[in-house]
């Protein structure tokens, strides 16, 4: 038998890869447990543990604002959502089912929000709404999330569209079904798991969002933007246990979104 | 494509119609809407912004060596965070590409999970490790590295950088990983068969070969870290980056012109990087 050579290559990069995971979660998980912390200053390690945090943040008096700014939250995460699968899933189809004069400028150029960064986009909305004369508020943080979830959920979708045969249709047409037959019963199922997959990422996209929000936004405002104005101004662990909680939801709703992509693998 | 039907009836505008609708009124419209506002004149006396062409919101910007500074910086961390985060991510992204086996897909999910669990959080927590009274410190005193906290490690461009190479790290790994995993396995047997060595097969085989992954990494880490605020303002210190000063502009001096004018140039250099790299591949 001959003896395998130790392979150097994968050993070393192993180890860094080990490394990375670790500091790539290390933050994460001291954020975590701060959010028990009894101390009302930075102080580690930490003396002594408590979860008053998140009682307050969801049941007593003092929370109140973080509340309101948790329900603000989910209230645009899902208008945005919704508005942006339903215009990503049109115009995946326009772009994979049509030919245009402009259709891959028009692919190129759908994607510049998400290579150009929040401040830019935040801005331009900001004095284009002070132009055309829509003020600052729910409305115009709503736009604005629409807008950057529109490539993602657009992108995740028209990858779809583009690997489903159009002969499925057209089977499905040859046999009688109508326009809302072929879509009910053929289209909508097939790309089902894309829109899901896209639209929980939007959602997570739009509850995280601090920039843009940050801009349209006067007086109430999302949980991200809270939390940030709050802790921008000193160590605020009730702030710390609302956003814990956070961290759980999306990362279950990630985890959720990759479990249905890979079923259809 | 014969999928694709050259007819274009009544489906085709519906479903075009109304996602380029929503972009071109509410992205491409106020692009252009900043490219005018940043020629606006800002009437100091009345706090208004009147649209009457002026080059002033420019001239501040190019006249002021603290504005050129600010520049100039946030371009060398940008660009220091791009470079660093190539090196760590380019042997992670090879161990996920050619030897973690069945592990692959937990170990993408586990490089993925905390680029989505909260953008906020994973920067907050910078805070918690590098105050003087934080994690790191705590660690450095025990381990009799240090024998009195130090203040050093946090509101510098240093906080910036590292912040901004963790942040962004995930963005980095995996165009790389997709990259190598379409690399031809034969190629690198093909390259040693002809008597190549590790480095002469890196550097003339693999590295050709990933260079688009690599580059689409670099555009998202590079216009990432030159847009970044919420880093700056939670680690750095004053007027450091683009960014910052931008906000500083539009909150507490209140003159939207020169925000518009800023953005308008980080927007200017970021499409000018993007097409010299797409000269190579970025975007393919």
């Amino acid at each position: 038998m001959r003896r395998q050579p130790i392979q150097w290559g994968k050993w070393i990069t192993g180890f860094i890869t080990a490394l990375v995971l670790v500091f790539l979660h290390i933050p994460i998980l001291i954020v975590i447990v701060f959010s028990f912390s009894d101390s009302t200053v930075i102080s580690f390690p930490i003396d002594h543990f408590t979860t008053k945090w998140y009682s307050r943040v969801f049941f007593e008096p003092g929370g109140e604002k973080l509340r309101a700014a948790l329900l603000n939250s989910l209230e645009v995460a899902t208008v945005a959502t919704l508005t942006s699968c339903v215009l990503g899933t049109m115009s995946a189809f326009a772009v994979q089912r049509y030919r245009f004069f402009g259709r891959s400028f028009f692919r190129v150029a759908v994607a510049v929000p998400l290579l150009l960064p929040g401040v830019v986009t935040g801005i331009a909305l900001l004095v284009y709404f002070r132009m055309i004369g829509i003020r600052q508020g729910m409305t115009a943080v709503m736009i604005g999330h629409i807008t950057f979830c529109f490539p993602v959920v657009f992108n995740t979708i028209a990858a779809r569209v583009a690997r489903l045969p159009r002969s499925l249709e057209e089977a499905a047409a040859d046999l009688g079904a109508n326009f809302l037959q072929r879509w009910t019963r053929v289209v909508f199922p097939s790309i089902f798991s894309a829109m899901l997959s896209g639209g929980l990422l939007a959602f997570t996209l739009s509850l995280d969002e601090i920039v843009v929000t940050y801009f349209l936004a006067s007086g109430s405002t999302t949980l991200p933007v809270a939390i940030y104005t709050g802790l921008r101004t000193g160590f605020k662990p009730d702030n710390l246990a609302i956003v814990t909680c956070i961290i759980a939801v999306s990362g279950l709703l990630i985890l959720l979104s990759q479990w249905l992509v890979r079923e259809r693998r | 494509m014969a999928e694709t039907s050259k007819r274009k009836g009544l489906g085709f505008w519906a479903s075009f119609l109304p996602g380029f609708t929503w972009m071109t009124a509410f992205y491409f419209v106020p692009l252009g809407a900043l490219l005018a506002y940043s020629f606006y004149t800002h009437d100091r006396r009345t706090q208004k912004d009147l649209p009457i062409f002026t080059l002033d919101s420019f001239r501040w910007i190019f006249s002021s060596p603290t504005n050129i500074q600010v520049f100039l910086r946030t371009l060398r961390i940008a660009l220091t965070v791009t470079v660093i985060d190539v090196v760590v991510a380019f042997p992670v992204a090879y161990f996920l590409a050619f030897y973690a086996g069945r592990f692959k897909h937990m170990l993408l999910l586990l490089v993925l999970l905390p680029l989505w669990s909260s953008y906020l959080v994973r920067i907050y927590s910078w805070t918690l490790i590098l105050n003087s009274s934080g994690v790191l410190n705590w660690l450095l005193l025990k381990l009799g590295i240090l024998d009195h906290p130090s203040p050093d490690f946090i509101y510098n461009t240093f906080a910036i950088t590292l912040v901004l190479c963790y942040a962004w790290l995930p963005f980095m790994i995996l165009p790389l990983t997709s990259a190598l995993e379409r690399l031809p396995r034969r190629v690198l047997e093909a390259a040693a068969d002809l008597g190549a060595g590790p480095v002469r097969t890196f550097r003339k085989v693999v590295f050709p070969l990933v260079l688009p992954g690599l580059l689409a990494g670099c555009v998202s880490v590079f216009s990432l870290s030159t847009g970044d605020y919420v880093t700056a303002d939670l680690v750095g210190s004053g007027s450091s980056v683009v960014g910052k000063l931008i906000f500083d502009r539009f909150g507490t001096a209140a003159n939207w012109p020169q925000s518009a004018a800023l953005s308008l140039c980080v927007m200017l250099v970021l499409f000018i990087v993007f097409g010299i790299l797409s000269r190579f591949g970025a975007f393919d």
